[in-house]
């Protein structure tokens, strides 16, 4: 292993990595789906750069609309992009090991545990960075449809955004309609190109 | 056959619940409530509890829960992997398609339009969990007024203020903001 340095880390090197990443990420998600979306996003795009922000886009709309636990879906994506078949079994057992034994512990003394005052503290207090950590994110991929300047995204993004938030509609619903929006431009795309 | 039973059951959680753990409630309680009648409606209460206090996503939160009360840890591993055997089949078979198509006119155009949409519902579940920090249902430390929790809305503030400013590693920030919490907590007892 001589060529194992810190710029060119070698395969194995390179699974480990994605391995113990995967494991801290998923150690640390609290919540939903997207906390762990919002977690691989800092650490796989802007920390290691080996996914960039809109193939992380991607994933989630991929992760989210397929079924099964968006955390397991987007540990096979985040996986097989870095490091091929042996990254999806790498990426994925990294991801349930820490679920798989906390709750293992917890499950034989769950009452105590649930009704843990300083628990309850400090998951409230946990959930206030969840929040700013999730905006963050909002903050750089909304920025980066915004500087795209295409009006009709950003109409879409405000559309989405309504029908999530305030019309609570289901989420599978609003990647359906946005994908046949996509496909949509697509033929009128097609259809101005063939007429000129 | 325990096991099987295991598997099937949390194989079947695994294939239809689409969209995260909301979607995945309902599914579970079915099948370990009132189907198999491995848990109370009590103790599906408190699974759940403990699933948003532990990390991890609620479907393998569950497996684990009612494999090892089942069948020890033989029994967590094999509902956990009828858990995720789904997603494994079906998300590699889309993710190969997204690497083998993604370069596509009509693909390109279909992702460019989920990639806004993407954002928006990102947007929409982090502005939910501010909400619950900045009005939580017990009132937290309400100062102003009788709802608004002050500490947590000046924890949120300053986390995104050094996340945004100065990339702060998010899961030190976020333990951070754990332990002020709990020790504003002991303070103002």
């Amino acid at each position: 292993m001589k060529n194992n340095t810190n710029k060119s880390p070698t395969k194995s090197g390179k699974l480990l990595k994605l391995f113990f990443s995967t494991l801290y990420i998923s150690a640390f998600t609290f919540g939903g789906g997207f906390v762990i979306i919002g977690l691989m996003k800092k650490k796989f795009a802007d920390e290691l750069h080996w996914i960039d922000e809109e193939e992380m886009m991607d994933i989630t709309a991929i992760a989210q609309s397929s079924p099964g636990a968006i955390a397991v879906n987007a540990a096979i994506l985040v996986g097989r992009k870095t490091a091929g078949i042996p990254g999806i079994a790498i990426a994925v057992t990294g991801t349930i090991i820490p679920p798989l034994i906390i709750l293992s512990v917890v499950s034989f003394f769950y009452s105590a545990f649930a009704g843990n005052r300083y628990v309850a503290l400090f998951l409230k207090g946990m959930q206030a960075g969840v929040a700013a950590m999730i905006l963050d994110v909002v903050c750089s991929l909304g920025l980066k449809v915004t500087a795209e300047r295409d009006l009709l995204n950003i109409f879409l993004m405000i559309l989405s955004f309504a029908a999530a938030y305030f019309l609570k509609i289901n989420v599978v619903l609003i990647i359906l309609g946005a994908a046949v929006f996509g496909i949509v431009r697509y033929l009128v795309k097609e259809k101005k190109n063939g007429l000129s | 056959m325990v096991y099987l039973e295991l598997f099937l059951c949390f194989l079947q959680v695994g294939c239809f619940s689409v969209g995260g753990g909301y979607a995945a409630i309902p599914l579970i309680r079915n099948q370990a409530v009132e189907i198999y009648g491995w848990l109370t409606a009590e103790e599906f209460s408190d699974l759940v509890t403990i699933a948003e206090m532990t990390p991890g996503p609620i479907a393998v939160n569950a497996a684990t829960f009612v494999g090892i009360r089942l069948g020890g840890p033989v029994g967590a591993l094999i509902a956990t992997l009828g858990c995720i055997l789904p997603s494994l089949i079906i998300v590699s078979i889309l993710a190969f398609l997204y690497e083998k198509y993604r370069k596509l006119n009509a693909v390109k155009s279909v992702l460019g339009s989920l990639r806004p949409a993407t954002v928006a519902l990102i947007a929409s579940a982090g502005l939910s969990i501010l909400l619950i920090v900045l009005f939580p249902s017990d009132g937290g430390f309400a100062l102003i007024g009788e709802k608004f929790n002050i500490i947590g809305a000046i924890l949120s503030a300053a986390a995104f203020f050094f996340m945004r400013k100065y990339k702060s590693n998010p899961i030190l920030i976020m333990s951070c903001c754990g332990v002020v919490y709990l020790a504003a907590g002991l303070m103002f007892e």
